[in-house]
């Protein structure tokens, strides 16, 4: 029985533990029966050319997988941003772990998505928003017909949150693989700051696979800074949809920083619904053995003065393969837009590829539209400049690629979140120097 | 100083007509609508062609029944009832002509309308012209000093006859069937077009044109067309097109395929203009064409395209770069106005070692349409060295057009380099402002930037051309460009 089979099977018994008379359910029956219609992604499709799922769906995933062995903070400690105060909300094999987390309900919400769906005092926002920006491709009906548990975060008007909050998927996946779908939520109202640290990670070699979606809303005035660590052990597979929807004057910022899985595909999708907005997205990939990345954004321009920034850098060696496809629509009326992408590529390895798509759609004139996209190596004469003042070449490699990568970490705005990534650069290239001299 | 400001300009871009709408009466003949095996084997008997031909053919419509129209591109239209359009029409009168005067008059003036007045070439831009008139070539000059070169110059449906052997062997293997569904509906039922052959080590003395035209109602143009050009050979190659004004859909499949073995150079330079519709996006060519060429060691193919024409472009001119150090160039313009769209681009696929390529696309978007670029760059893991430039950039005039750009870009070797921008602006009112300041009012200033913006990809075409492509700019650009 292959996997899709498997889950349509599955949904009988998975509707039994829930209430359905809500509209919650109906969102969830209408998209189980658009993933029924459309199955998993195949490379014929448009968006998926250039990454096939089909090596990560044929092992037998165990789709509500039983937590059996208990998690040791000091196991799994180094994949916290230890060192500063946070929020937490931390999920093992798909369930909340109240022991790893740190939620809050003091003047704003930091916690569950099982909670905001049952209970009816978040009703009203759970109506407002809830698969509201999300699209109806495959992969996300999937995810919406199972949406049952993951974060969700509620920051009401002119709050700054002090502290970020770290959102942690681990999966044990003691006996089995495992297909985890979590779903967040998180609003953002008028003039309200947050800044999220996202992670997944396996702590088995079993395969895990993942599917999941978040949706961000910022009103207007709202500043949202998100970041995006994955570094998961190469049995570890995941499809991350973000849907973010901002009005006037918002900012919002996507860091995604991947360096560690098997098949990767990040899904970001903006859309401007106000003037002045302005939407960031950035990353730093960094990949080896047969990794697979695949960074499909798009950035949706409906009103007129908004502004986006995209900036992807990747380095892939040994037999690594990272995918770009980057899409700006700008409609009709959003005029005096401006929208600027870039995404520089390094192969370091023979048998490395780098498939690039960098997409412009405009229907309108008045606009300033830009993208650039290069694949290149480094530059043989800095590395012979630097050999000869005594720094071997590993090191001078090194200090090239983490140069190369900086436009995406000086706008990192967590300290510790920059010191982390450096860390992993650092381990990733296989040197042990901070980039600080 | 006359006020002449973008509104007016685009004001006048909707209202100016199709100046080249003309139709010229020549008795036709035409074979009964539809497609089918009798319909192959009758165009190929009508054509006198050897049975390997027929089969060919054959082959290629079995190929072709099997396909489906390709749907991914970015534009939207009326598909052609493939089953009601007329495969072959010829003009009647049919002599084999050695000089201008033994051309029928009535074509003549047609030329002469048209403005590429054949006499006026022959003794001026020293051209020789092949021209294909509904398919079938009826004049062929200045073949004698070709012919004391060896360069074979002639419609293919001759060479089919007098050099089956070179046909035989490339005809198909750049462009296979297979390929795509409108070369195979081409290679089923390919009417005529031009054959070129450039012996080893000959510089061709002059440049090699040929202006197709559609002229008959409701007949599918499907021109073929095969340049080789041997060891170490040069020649340079004009293909340019009007057609008259008409109220139904055209359609034009043309197959182009150039062969540049070792050390040789093949420029091929299009004006395309087939009418583009009124409008109201009534009517209009629809083009739908393989162009692809196969490069050998150090050689080298170079396309330029104009496009100012069709209601539906869908063209890809490509380079195979197959030998080492081989270089390929696209050198494009693609002006879209009222209810036009045009989807079009290169590939450059880089095999060998050293290879370069360079990618330089303007597109013009006015009124309502619609202009896409789309371009593939791949480099295979073998090709060491491999060198790409890319550069895309869309002008918008309004802000009921699109302009979109769809490059994909795929790279195996890691010692390869690829370089991809693209831009999207408007005429800038600071840039009028500049101009009207300088005392150039705003007419000159349009046509200023707008002939600063092509300007890369004007320079790129052969002197003789370059004129003809103004005339076409102009058409669509009246106004703008001086």
């Amino acid at each position: 029985m292959d996997l899709k089979d498997k889950i349509i099977s599955s949904y009988v018994a998975f509707e039994d533990g829930l209430d359905i008379n809500t509209d919650v359910h109906e969102i969830r029956s209408e998209a189980f029966q658009n993933f029924e219609k459309l199955g998993f992604p195949t490379k014929k499709l448009e968006a998926w050319k250039y990454t096939s799922l089909n090596s990560v769906l044929n092992n037998d995933y165990s789709l509500f997988p039983i937590n059996r062995k208990a998690v040791e903070l000091a196991d799994v400690k180094k994949y916290f941003i230890h060192d500063i105060d946070a929020y937490k909300i931390v999920f093992v094999d798909g369930k909340y772990s109240s022991f790893l987390s740190a939620t809050t309900h003091d003047g704003f919400d930091v916690c569950l998505m099982s909670s905001a769906l049952n209970k009816p005092k978040y009703k009203p926002v759970i109506e407002h928003y809830f698969n509201k920006a999300a699209k109806q491709d495959n992969l996300t009906s999937l995810n919406t017909a199972f949406a049952k548990e993951g974060a969700y975060i509620h920051i009401s008007r002119n709050i700054e949150v002090e502290k970020p909050i770290q959102i942690i998927n681990f999966t044990t996946g003691s006996e089995q693989a495992t297909f985890l779908q979590p779903r967040n939520l998180i609003v953002v109202e008028q003039n309200a700051h947050v800044q999220i640290i996202e992670r997944h990670q396996s702590l088995s070699e079993h395969a895990v696979l993942t599917n999941a979606v978040t949706e961000i809303f910022a009103d207007r005035h709202a500043t949202v800074d998100y970041y995006k660590i994955q570094n998961d052990k190469t049995s570890a597979s995941l499809v991350d949809n973000t849907y973010i929807e901002q009005k006037s004057e918002s900012t919002v910022s996507v860091h995604t920083f991947s360096f560690g899985g098997n098949i990767t595909r990040n899904n970001l999708n903006f859309f401007q619904k106000g003037e002045h907005v302005n939407s960031i997205l950035k990353g730093v990939t960094i990949l080896e053995e047969k990794q697979h990345v695949d960074h499909h954004t798009l950035v949706h321009h409906i009103e007129p003065n908004c502004e986006s920034h995209q900036d992807y850098k990747g380095i892939f060696g040994e037999r690594s393969t990272g995918v770009f496809n980057g899409k700006v629509i700008v409609e009709k009326d959003a005029q005096k837009t401006n929208a600027y992408q870039q995404n520089n590529n390094i192969l370091i390895s023979d048998r490395a590829t780098v498939n690039a798509k960098p997409q412009l759609e405009i229907f309108a004139d008045d606009v300033k539209c830009s993208h650039g996209c290069t694949i290149g190596q480094l530059d043989n004469q800095a590395l012979f400049y630097m050999q000869q003042r005594g720094i071997p070449k590993k090191e001078a490699q090194a200090l090239l690629m983490y140069a190369f990568a900086n436009t995406v970490l000086e706008s990192v705005k967590i300290p510790e979140v920059k010191e982390r990534i450096t860390k992993i650069i650092a381990n990733k290239l296989g040197v042990n120097i901070g980039f600080d001299i | 100083m006359s006020k002449y400001t973008e509104d007016d300009l685009r004001e006048e871009l909707k209202t100016k007509q199709y100046e080249y709408g003309f139709y010229t009466d020549i008795e036709s003949e035409k074979f009964p609508k539809g497609l089918n095996e009798e319909v192959v084997r009758a165009i190929s008997k009508k054509k006198n062609e050897p049975e390997w031909m027929t089969e060919w053919r054959l082959e290629s419509f079995r190929i072709w029944s099997k396909m489906e129209e390709p749907e991914w591109a970015n534009v939207s239209y009326k598909k052609p009832n493939f089953q009601d359009i007329a495969y072959y029409s010829a003009p009647k009168q049919k002599p084999k002509l050695n000089s201008l005067d033994e051309v029928d008059p009535q074509l003549l003036e047609t030329f002469s309308k048209l403005g590429i007045s054949l006499d006026e070439q022959k003794r001026l831009a020293n051209v020789a012209v092949d021209v294909v008139m509904d398919s079938v070539s009826v004049a062929t000059t200045f073949k004698e000093t070709l012919a004391e070169k060896g360069i074979i110059f002639m419609p293919i449906s001759e060479a089919i006859q007098k050099h089956p052997d070179l046909v035989k062997k490339y005809i198909g293997s750049v462009v296979p069937p297979t390929d795509n569904f409108y070369a195979a509906l081409n290679s089923a039922v390919f009417s005529d077009g031009s054959f070129c052959y450039i012996p080893k080590g000959v510089r061709c003395p002059m440049e090699l044109s040929t202006y197709f035209r559609i002229n008959e109602g409701g007949t599918g143009q499907f021109e073929r067309t095969l340049v080789i050009a041997d060891k170490g050979s040069y020649v340079s190659y004009l293909e340019g097109c009007t057609a008259p004004q008409r109220d139904e859909n055209q359609l034009h499949a043309a197959v182009v395929e150039l062969i540049a073995l070792d050390d040789a150079e093949i420029k091929y330079s299009t004006v395309q203009n087939w009418f583009p519709g009124d409008d109201k996006g009534k009517g209009g060519v629809f083009n739908f064409v393989t162009k692809r060429g196969l490069c050998e060691t150090n050689a080298k193919i170079s396309w330029t395209q104009v496009e100012t024409g069709s209601a539906v472009t869908w063209k890809y001119p490509s380079c195979i770069l197959k030998g080492n150090n081989s270089v390929g160039e696209f050198y494009s313009i693609a002006v879209t106005n009222n209810f036009q769209q045009a989807d079009t681009g290169t590939k450059m696929i880089h095999l060998g070692k050293n290879t370069k390529s360079t990618i330089i696309s303007k597109g013009i978007s006015a009124g309502k349409s619609q202009n896409s670029y789309r371009g593939l760059v791949q480099i295979n893991s073998r090709a060491e060295n491999a060198r790409n430039f890319s550069q895309c950039d869309s002008l918008l005039m309004g802000n009921e057009c699109g302009a979109h750009t769809f490059p994909y870009i795929e790279s195996k070797n890691k010692t390869a380099q690829i370089e991809h921008e693209a831009t999207t602006s408007k005429i800038g009112e600071d840039q009028l402002f500049y101009c009207n300041q300088r005392g150039i009012d705003t007419e000159k200033a349009i046509a200023l930037i707008v002939n600063g913006f092509s300007k890369d990809v004007l320079n790129k075409l052969p002197m003789e051309f370059a004129v003809e492509a103004q005339k076409l700019l102009e058409i669509s650009l009246e106004g703008s460009v001086g």
